[in-house]
């Protein structure tokens, strides 16, 4: 792997790979001294054209941890907002040494530009693109689901039969495509659940059914529930009409969740709008992994980054 | 000047010499130069209705001169420069200044087009009669770039514009359903989470003002027709007797959106890249005449509104120099169109849209001397070595395309010969001693 753009194009066995890395990195946030030095010397710069201290926090914690030395370029404050064109502050990345660059852009496709573009050679991770993709996420994602079904039995498996249901806002989810194509890539099968506005036109190529029902779908008792966040600009978009009758129908509160399976797990890729597309107790109950998604976010950039960078070649 | 074409093949098949003297194709005498055309054909200078010069106002991307000259290389002699400039083409000022640097320049007629609305804004008509009685007798009026979305204005418009014997060009595009449009919207949009620009955003423009049109009584032109469902649309309107004529870009004959799937911004433009089935029935409608013509809108642009994230470059594709041999490629090799109908859809009829005297009897003897010289037989691939004007971004750098243009003879003097620009001091030489010549 020479940078991580999509999951569309990743292989089954190169994403397993990626979260046995996982496992291992997971290991480390487990010893007293949280610390690797596979990447001691590398200079990997997170360029934030958007705001996300979360993503940018964790890949930063993730690049620590493997020695690594961190630049924060953000939007604010920063050349990035005054109009700098992303050619311009490619080639000054490059001129500054950088081994690897995470980057965040509001326009899809961006890290692929940069990656094609000759600008620079560093190795590039799409850390969430527009409306196009956010890998980094659903690599996240697929480990968590993994380790809840099979614990310290995980090493080598895919996600052969397990069910997943991704409910809200397809329409504008990187969140939500990464995971379609990593989550059938590795066996699962997925569902949708969105109102018709918030579906994508003619996906009916995609490996998913789509669906408008929320309730049917629990129902069905799948392995997962994947709520993704709904943005209030949505809203005066005409997408639905506001967000009491969005929660009625595609929320997932207290009763819906209790009519879900005890082994079922409920995740959202943060940040939440309690209350809205998910009920506090939803998130905040056994069956939430939301905190793991987190915990698990650090590992899983922490193996991306040691696979482009380390030199070693993983499968 | 005298010029003797020998041995060229012409449009209907038949081979002829052809002796241009003082501007007109006339009967054989001694001649100045001769060009050998065995092998060539001879197509009638081509006309493009859909050019953008970019001057005054954005000369980093194009100029007049430039512009001409990336005209002449690709086999033209008229071109409709379009009224997005700065200032705005919507004052007989404006259109006169372009229209005389044009002429100066002498490449090619340079025939302005006005805008339908003051500065492009879509609130208020242009000074529409100012332009029509100017020295640039403009009588194509167009917002392109922009729709002229408002109903009651465009109806204005179609019948101000009808009073001095013009015509609207529509850039059909319902601006709310194309809010921040990236691509064409489809299976390939949502995966590459491109904002859609939808089929029907064009075509129920069409339809609403093909009805106007008929309404009113007027004359519309509907500019870049890109989608299968326009196609049905403008030909049950004609079918209706609508007085409607419409375009398609070289680009949609050809291309598809598939080439957006590596967000190479060089492929994008407005009306975006279609489907296969549009490219399709583009070709089938130019071969049935439903589409009336082929006109490029070349569109010049800097190297940085091009070297940037898709969703932040701008629109837009050069298509003069390359023009031909993509029509060539499109729906020449495929059997669907022969040289004689591309003498019509490239020089006569858009030559007849625009009311641009001199192109309806080509070839003809005492008819102006304005031709192109052909070579159908050589591929080439092509490089930006083969761009003449400012702008870069030509979608067609490594294709292999066919045929090339050898010479182009604009008021029976040469532009290109040997397959490279005349000079530009002496084209505009041969430019001021042809204005003398009339007086």
């Amino acid at each position: 792997m020479r940078h991580l753009l999509s999951t569309k194009d990743l292989g089954r066995d190169e994403a397993i790979a990626l979260l046995d890395i996982a496992e291992d990195m997971a290991d480390v946030a487990n010893r007293e001294v949280k610390k690797l030095p596979t990447l001691r010397g590398k200079t990997v710069v997170n360029l934030f054209f958007e705001d996300s201290t979360r993503t940018r926090v964790s890949f930063e914690v993730a690049a620590k941890r493997l020695s690594a030395d961190v630049i924060n370029f953000s939007a604010k404050g920063s050349s990035l907002s005054k109009g700098e064109s992303l050619k311009d502050t490619a080639q000054t990345l490059a001129a500054m040494g950088a081994d690897g660059v995470v980057i965040r852009h509001h326009a899809s496709g961006a890290p692929r530009v940069l990656a094609e573009s000759g600008w620079i050679g560093a190795a590039i991770v799409n850390a969430g693109d527009g409306t196009h993709e956010h890998p980094t996420q659903a690599l996240l994602d697929a480990f968590t689901i993994r380790r809840r079904l099979h614990g310290a039995g995980a090493r080598g498996r895919g996600l052969d039969g397990v069910t997943v249901t991704i409910v809200g806002d397809i329409l504008h989810s990187r969140v939500a495509r990464s995971n379609i194509w990593l989550l059938t890539t590795l066996g699962a099968t997925v569902s949708l659940v969105a109102p018709a506005t918030l579906l994508p036109v003619s996906i009916a190529g995609w490996p998913v059914t789509a669906g408008y029902d929320l309730d049917a779908a629990i129902d069905n008792g799948p392995d997962v529930v994947m709520m993704l966040r709904i943005q209030a600009e949505r809203m005066s978009a005409a997408f639905f009409p506001n967000a009491r009758e969005y929660g009625r129908q595609w929320g997932l509160d207290d009763e819906r969740v209790g009519r879900l399976p005890a082994a079922s797990i409920v995740m959202h890729p943060g940040p939440m709008n309690r209350g809205l597309e998910i009920s506090a107790n939803a998130a905040d109950s056994a069956q939430s992994t939301v905190l793991e998604q987190v915990a698990n976010g650090v590992s899983i950039r922490m193996a991306v980054l040691y696979n482009l960078l380390s030199g070693a070649v993983v499968a | 000047m005298s010029i003797l074409i020998t041995g060229a093949q012409l449009p209907d098949g038949t081979s002829t010499d052809l002796f241009i003297d003082n501007g007109v194709f006339t009967t054989p005498g001694t001649a100045d130069r001769t060009i050998d055309a065995a092998g060539l054909i001879a197509l009638p200078g081509l006309v493009d209705l859909h050019t953008h010069l970019r001057e005054p106002g954005f000369e980093q991307s194009e100029t007049v001169l430039t512009g001409s000259r990336a005209a002449a290389i690709g086999g033209f002699t008229a071109v409709f420069a379009m009224a997005n400039t700065m200032p705005v083409q919507d004052t007989a000022g404006v259109v006169e200044q372009v229209h005389s640097l044009g002429q100066r320049h002498g490449y090619v007629t340079v025939q302005p087009i006005g805008a339908v609305t003051a500065g492009l804004a879509g609130q208020q008509l242009s000074e529409i009669g100012a332009m029509a009685q100017s020295r640039a007798r403009v009588r194509v009026f167009s917002d392109d770039g922009h729709c002229v979305s408002d109903a009651l204005l465009m109806r204005r418009a179609l019948e101000y514009v009808k009073t001095f014997g013009g015509v609207v060009a529509q850039h059909a595009q319902e601006p709310r359903l194309t809010v921040g449009a990236q691509m064409n919207e489809g299976a390939l949009s949502s995966e590459l989470g491109l904002t859609g620009w939808p089929a029907v955003a064009e075509e129920s423009i069409i339809a609403r003002d093909v009805l106007l049109a008929q309404h009113v009584g007027a004359r519309l032109h509907i500019c870049h027709v890109s989608t299968a469902g326009s196609v049905e649309v403008i030909r049950w309107a004609k079918a209706r007797g609508v007085d409607v004529t419409a375009e398609v870009t070289p680009h949609h004959l050809l291309l598809t959106e598939q080439l957006a799937a590596g967000y190479d911004s060089r492929f994008k433009v407005n009306p975006p890249l279609r489907r296969d089935e549009d490219v399709l029935a583009l070709r089938a409608a130019l071969a049935d005449r439903t589409i009336d013509i082929v006109a490029t809108d070349h569109a010049p642009h800097p190297p940085e509104a091009k070297e940037c994230a898709w969703d932040e470059a701008a629109n837009g594709m050069v298509g003069l120099e390359s023009a031909l041999s993509v029509v060539h490629a499109a729906v020449v090799e495929s059997g669907q169109l022969d040289w004689g109908d591309i003498a019509r859809v490239l020089s006569r009829k858009p030559a007849d849209i625009g009311q641009l005297a001199g192109y309806d009897a080509a070839f003809a003897l005492g008819s102006p001397a304005h031709l192109t010289l052909y070579d159908p037989a050589v591929t080439r691939t092509f490089a930006t070595t083969d761009l003449r004007g400012k702008g870069l971004n030509s979608p067609y750098l490594g294709y292999k395309l066919p045929g090339r243009v050898l010479a182009t003879i604009h008021h029976g003097y040469p532009t290109v010969l040997d397959g490279e620009l005349v000079d530009a001091h002496e084209v505009a030489a041969q430019a001021v001693a042809r204005e003398a010549s009339q007086k």
